[in-house]
Parts: structure tokens; sequence; C-alpha cells
């Protein structure tokens, strides 16, 4: 059977893990906001935003982590824009959330057509090389799968890491849980609602930036319109999928893209020679419903998700 | 511990205005409390006092006049200074994040945000300390949403000990409790106060506020209408201080009961949620009879009125209207079958808020011929409803065409009363009848509630205020976890026995464990 070949192979579990890192980033920033009691639809527009100044502050002439930390900027400052409105303003957060994706999208190819005026196809940039850690790298099958990667998709997985670790180990961490669950008794305990949550979203939407500008710095090597293509959507999914769980959701994201880089595999199969290229596109989709449905159903959702906070209001 | 006139004074509201658009909630509120002292605010529900307090603790701004702290003034609208400056507040609806633990509830905004780790040890063998000393048992790593409401308030008092609170404001502590919590509450605030804890107590409950205070303000309408020592005044005095006149205590007469309108036996229901379900329970509603039933919020009285509503049906068990078997029980049977509700949230559930006062006059009976014929609305007709409705029950409002969200609650609930009451009910539902409602309102609704009894209707009065049930009922039922007790008549019962019941004692071997605590 090809499809245990497949699973049993090193370069397809790379090529999922690499599929996997910009989802990792952007649904920990997800993860983020939603802790906080906002939910953040900007996710897509966001990471449009982020793969575009990633890549075009390399194309301009700087280094690759100075492009990392440019898209990151740029997603905060979208952040900043999302969260002043929804928090201190506490406007819909549906509105908002599509009102910063459409926003952000349409500013990232009017920001394009002006940069690029006369381009046909995009420019190519150095992207991140593979950094093969050493000795890890040698274990058979995990080892090429998980330690042959760019040093983005190791930075995804430290940020993984480092959320669990704020979030379950520290004071802002027990802070910003709390905040998402009642606002009320953050603000009974002395700290700020609105900085809190206005922090949280202005960091998520940081890192989903930066999970837009994995796609250009470190897969594709460039910028097209339509490349983010629904990842901030998934994303959404994955946190909900994840019951709130950073592991949980890195799991998640693990899973999503080893579907699709299972589907892209199945259609040079010869099975895909009979079935529409379009049926093992949307597997992992179907998948992924599926999992949602089987795995969230006892999710402890934040209790204050999408309720803004009033203060003195009863 | 009396007042004393040289004990050192903590706190200093100097002329406390606070106005939201043209109500002013406060107006210039001025007094002092001494280290040591437990003083009480009483006043009716909209008479500004949980405003006073929010402002107090940085909830909110006030518009005019200072607070001063320990001799140093407070700067307005921040309640982190007032933490730590040594306020500590109780909230009437708890401030716990629900999926958090109780350690986490009290560490929460303690500790530096941005510190790597947490030592947690110290933190725990202090809270540890703080429960023995003080009476307040609640297990540390307990997720607050598994535990009691009266575990819950533990927790809030934890929180205020464990910052070091030396004045503790409690906004309506004892709404959610059984009396016997209210006394292990009482136990802990005497505690804290011999060992230098100022207290303010929020009430409107008269006997509470004797025992446990040293002084006692009134607020009416905003307004700080008198100052007496606890000693030097009774319960009649201080109730003609907070409402403003005379109250006339409510007269009950006895009253002969009739036949079994609607008996429950054995029903159970499933639990709904959070919301817990009913467990074998036994109930007979007598026409000319009013049946009480006390406990604490939560013990399933949802469930019961959801049932008697038609929400729900029974999952085991038979219900019997004037003694047959009732089939496909829905709402629509029982608003046919004579039942008649005052829904326990008149906002939510009662009325809706954007209907004018004759849509929501006719909310569960524009079905009849009076008010439709052949599916077409008679205006007319419904608009003349609202305004017998109006004009009898003394409805304060603009006009039947007034959308109901811009009433007060007691007008709000005149009209409820009136559309159920005009409809001529065998059975009422009254859910909370009186929650929110200020005296003179409570008085209304009592007497037309017993004016209906003593017309005949069977009337199933469900209330968190045991005073309520015991001054109504001609025979009380006590609700705890889904059962419900045995019924006790009018009189055999104290407080305290009610209490053990509410407790969730008594209910193993029934019969015997009632009569126990039998006055």
């Amino acid at each position: 059977m090809e499809i245990f070949d497949i699973l049993l192979s090193a370069t397809f579990w790379a090529a999922a893990i690499r599929i996997a890192s910009p989802l990792i980033f952007a649904t920990m920033g997800e993860l983020i906001c939603e802790r906080a009691g906002v939910l953040n639809l900007g996710i897509e527009g966001i990471m449009i935003a982020g793969a575009f100044t990633g890549w075009f502050a390399v194309y301009a002439g700087m280094p690759l982590p100075a492009g990392v930390l440019m898209a990151l900027l740029v997603g905060m400052a979208f952040g900043l824009l999302h969260g002043t409105l929804t928090v201190p303003f506490g406007l819909s957060q549906h509105v908002v959330g599509l009102g910063v994706t459409l926003l952000a999208t349409s500013m990232t190819y009017f920001t394009y057509r002006l940069a690029l005026p006369e381009v046909t196809s995009p420019p190519r940039i150095e992207a991140f090389a593979e950094w093969p850690v050493p000795v890890l790298s040698e274990i058979p099958l995990l080892g090429p799968a998980l330690f042959v990667q760019t040093p983005l998709t190791y930075l995804a997985f430290a940020t993984v890491a480092a959320v669990a670790f704020v979030l379950y180990r520290t004071p802002l961490g027990l802070a910003l849980r709390a905040v998402g669950e009642n606002p009320a008794s953050v603000e009974a305990q002395g700290l700020s609602v609105t900085g809190l949550r206005l922090g949280a979203v202005m960091a998520g939407s940081g890192l989903m930036a930066v999970g837009g500008a994995f796609l250009t710095m470190s897969a594709f090597n460039s910028f097209f319109f339509e490349m983010v293509n629904g990842r901030g959507w998934i994303c959404i999914a994955l946190v909900v999928f994840g019951a709130w769980k950073p592991w949980k959701s890195l799991l998640g994201a693990i899973l999503f893209a080893a579907f699709d880089a299972l589907q892209i595999r199945l259609q040079q199969t010869p099975i895909g020679a009979h079935v529409p290229y379009q049926v093992f596109l949307m597997m992992p989709f179907v998948l992924s419903i599926l999992a949602l449905i089987l795995m969230s159903r006892r999710a402890e959702v934040p209790a204050a998700l999408m309720v803004p906070y009033n203060k003195g209001e009863r | 511990m009396g007042p004393q006139a040289q004990a050192r004074v903590v706190l200093r509201l100097d002329g406390i205005t606070k106005r939201f658009g043209p109500l002013v909630a406060n107006d210039a509120i001025t007094f002092d409390l001494h280290e040591g002292e437990v003083i009480a605010l009483l006043g009716e529900n909209g008479a500004g006092k949980t405003t006073l307090m929010n402002i107090l603790f940085g909830h909110y701004s006030a518009d005019e006049g200072r607070v001063e702290l320990f001799g140093s003034p407070l700067p307005p609208g921040n309640p982190r200074a007032a933490l730590a400056a040594g306020v500590g507040m109780v909230h009437q609806h708890f401030t716990l994040a629900d999926n958090l633990s109780v350690m986490e509830n009290i560490v929460l905004g303690t500790e530096p945000l941005w510190r790597l780790g947490r030592g947690r040890a110290a933190a725990r063998s202090r809270v540890e300390a703080l429960s023995r000393d003080y009476g307040l048992s609640v297990h540390p790593d307990a997720r607050v949403g598994s535990l009691t409401v009266g575990e819950r308030q533990r927790v809030e008092i934890l929180k205020a000990l464990y910052r070091d609170a030396r004045i503790l404001i409690l906004d309506e502590p004892t709404a959610v409790l059984t009396p016997q919590e209210a006394e292990d509450l009482f136990a802990t605030l005497r505690k804290a106060v011999a060992r230098g804890m100022s207290v303010i107590f929020i009430s409107h409950k008269l006997h509470e506020v004797m025992a446990i205070s040293s002084r006692v303000l009134v607020l009416r309408h905003g307004k700080l209408v008198g100052e007496v020592a606890t000693e030097a005044t009774d319960r009649h005095q201080l109730a003609t201080m907070m409402v403003g006149t005379e109250v006339a205590p409510l007269e009950v007469r006895a009253h002969a009961p009739g036949p079994v309108l609607m008996a429950l036996k054995g029903v159970s229901t499933p639990a709904l949620g959070n919301a817990i379900g009913l467990r074998d329970i036994t109930l007979e509603l007598r026409a000319g009879q009013i049946t009480g039933l006390a406990g604490v919020s939560g013990n399933g009285q949802a469930a019961l009125a959801a049932l008697i509503g038609g929400l729900e049906v029974p999952e085991a068990g038979e219900m019997e209207m004037a003694g047959a078997p009732v089939e496909g029980w829905s709402p629509r049977r029982a608003i046919d079958g004579g039942v008649a509700r005052i829904p326990e949230d008149r906002h939510k559930t009662g009325t809706i808020a954007d209907f004018s006062l004759t849509e929501n006059a006719i909310l569960e009976s524009y079905g009849d011929a009076k008010f439709s014929r052949k599916g077409w609305m008679n205006w007319r007709a419904a608009e003349g409803f609202a305004r017998d409705i109006i004009a009898t029950y003394d409805v304060r409002c603009p006009g039947p065409a007034t959308r109901i969200r811009l009433l007060s609650g007691g007008n709000m609930q005149k009209l409820i009363l009136g559309r159920v009451l005009e409809r001529g009910p065998r059975i009422i539902l009254a859910n909370q009848p009186v929650r929110g409602l200020d005296i003179g309102a409570v008085t209304y609704v009592h007497q037309r509630l017993l004016g209906a009894r003593d017309e005949g209707a069977a009337v199933l009065l469900i209330s968190e205020d045991l005073d309520e049930v015991m001054a109504l009922s001609d025979v009380i039922h006590v609700i705890s976890e889904g059962r419900l007790s045995p019924a006790f008549p009018r009189g055999a019962m104290t407080p305290a026995g009610l209490g053990v019941w509410m407790a969730g004692h008594g209910f193993e071997g029934a019969e015997g464990g009632g009569a126990d605590h039998a006055a």
C-alpha cells in the first residue's frame, strides 16, 4: 500500500512539519487573544500583512531576522487597532475582526502595487535555509522530519513552549487566563482589564504576522496574492480543536498539516488519476471538521470570550 | 464591640456625590468608620448603597467629595489604590473566575506580573493558615466553579485577608446563604473585628443588621437620612427610617384550603446543563393555599418552575391536574390549564423589553378570542386590557404604548401581576415575586397574592428570602439538591429548623428527620 510508504517516509513528515509551522505561530497568536477573551478574526488579514512585510523587508535589503521583526511589529500594529476597537470601545469582535482582515489584506495589496508597479512575477528573496541540528538530525525518521528544518520552524516550536510556560507558570499568564474567564475578578484584584486584553491582542497579532512571514521567508521565498489562502481561519478552528491549550493546539496543527501533505502525495498515486484533485484538496478540511467534532465536545471555552467588559456595568 | 469614642478613624467619606444622568445616586454623603467597628449600611434597593461602596473601592469615581483612608486621601477610580490602602470588598456578585482554582483566584494580582515562575508554597501555607484562623474552610486546589455559593464567599473573604485588608466591605453578603452559613459568616467577622478589622456591612435585612453591627447608617434615595447606635434602636424604627413612612406589618389571616389542583407524585426531571434537576418530588398545590418553597438558590427551584410552567416534562413520576393525569405537558397546556407565572427574572423571561405595555400585557393570552379572531389581532381590546391593568394595579407609566423597558422594576412587576391575576388563574407560580422591589411594592405584591389565595387560587411561592416564605406561606417545603422536604404547616418550623433542611440534612429517612428540628 502506497499510503503506508508515504506515512513511513521522512520526507513526508518533514513536509508536514514545514506546512504546520505557519499554522503553529498563528494558532498560538489566536490562542493568546482568545484566552484573554478576545476573538481575533483579523488573523487572516494579519497573516497576509505579515507575509508581505517580512518578504518586502528582506527584498529591500534587510537581514532575515530583521524581516521577521518587521512582520511582528506590523502584526502588533494591527493588533493595537483591533484591540483598541474591541477592548476599551467594546465593539463587536466579529465586525472588528473581519474589518481588520479586509483592511490588512487591501493595504497589503495596495502597498505591493505601489512598491512594485511594473512587476508581473514577484521577485524571489534569499530565504531562511535549512539548519540541521547536530546529532538530533541523525535519528532515523524523526531526525530528518523534525531537525532538518529552517530556524523559523524551531522558533515556532519554541513559541509553543513559551506560551505554555507563560500561561500556566507565571503571574502574567494567570492574569491573562483570569481576564478571559471573568474580567471582574481581575478588576477587583486591582489589575487593568484593558491593559491585559490589549496586550494579549497585540502579542497574539504579532505572532499571527510571523506565521504569515514564514510563508514568504521560509517556504515559498516570494510573495503572491492569495498565498495565505484561508490558513488564518484554519487556525481559529485549531484553537478550538486544542481546547484553548497550547500543546494540544500544536498537535492539531501538525495533524492538519499531515493531512495536507498526505493529500498532495495521494494526488500523485494511481488513485489520483481517477479522482478529481479537488477531492484531495478538500480532504484536510473534511478530516479537520471530523476531528473537531470528536475532540472539542468537552472543551472549556474561556467564559468571557467575546464578552466586552464595560467597567461599572452590572 | 460597642462604638468607642477614642478609636482611630480609619475611613472618612466626605461629601460624596455621584450622578448617573439626572439620577443622583449618592448625595453629599459623609461618615466616619472607626477601627474595630462594624457599621451597617441599610437601605432599600436603589438607595445608593452599592454605588457608594463602588466609589470607595474605586470602581467608580465620585463627581464630588473625597475619601480618606487612614488619614491620607484615596486617589479616585482605581481599585488598585483601594486594595493597597487595605480595603477589601466582597461584592454581591462574586468576582471569581470559575475555571481557575481557589489559590489562583486568591493570588491573582498580588504578584508582580512579569516574574518567571511562581512562589506558591509560601502563598499556600499563608492561605491555609488564614482559613484555619478565621474558620474559612475551603480546599485551595478546588476549581471555583465546583464550589457552593457559601464556599465561594469564603474565597472572596480569603482574598481580602490574604491582602491584609484592614477594612472589609460586604455587599449583601447573606442574600445567598443559608441561616447557618450566615451564622458562620458572622462568627468569622467577629474574629476579624477582634483583631482590629473594621467592617461595612451592607444589607436590607433588619435582623442581621441588629445582630452584627454597632452602628447603623440609613440611606434613602441617595441621601444619608439617619445614623443610630444599634443598641439604641429596634427593627421597627430602622424600617421606618429606611422607607421614610410608617410600615404597616402585613396581615395574614388563616384560610381554609380547598381541593388539590396540581399534584406531583415522585416526579424527577433531568439536569439541564449546570442547572440541577428534580429528584423524586412529591408536592400538592391546593386551592386557597400558599405553598412556600424555601431553599438556597440553584437547588432545583428553576427546574420546578420550568416543570410547572410547562417548559419541562417529568422524566419519571406522575403529574396530575385536578385529579387527572396530564398528557402532552407544554407551556400552552399549562396556560390553558390555568397556570399563571410570575417569572423569576422579569427582564429576561417576564417581559420583552422593547415591546409596548399593551403587547406585554397579552403575551400569554393573545390567542384568546378576546384579543384575536381568525388570525387577526384586535388591538383595541388589547389596549383596553392594558389600560385596565394600568388603572387597577397602579402601574406608573406614560401610557399603554410605552416600551416596557422604560418602567421601574416595581411597575414592571405590577404589570406582570395584573397580567397574571386578571386571567383568573387557578394556579399561580410566583418565582421570586418581590426580588429587587422596594418595601412599598413588596407589600403590594404580597397583598395581591394573598387576595388571589383567598379567591381560591393555588399559589406556589418560590423565594430565597426565608422571611418572605415564612410570612406568607400556609405550608412550607424546603428544596435542596433537587429533593423536596415534607410539607411543614405554618408555625411548625423555626428559621433554624428550615435552615437544617436547606443545608441538605434530614432528607435521609425524611419523616423522622423533620420532627427533630420542629419548633
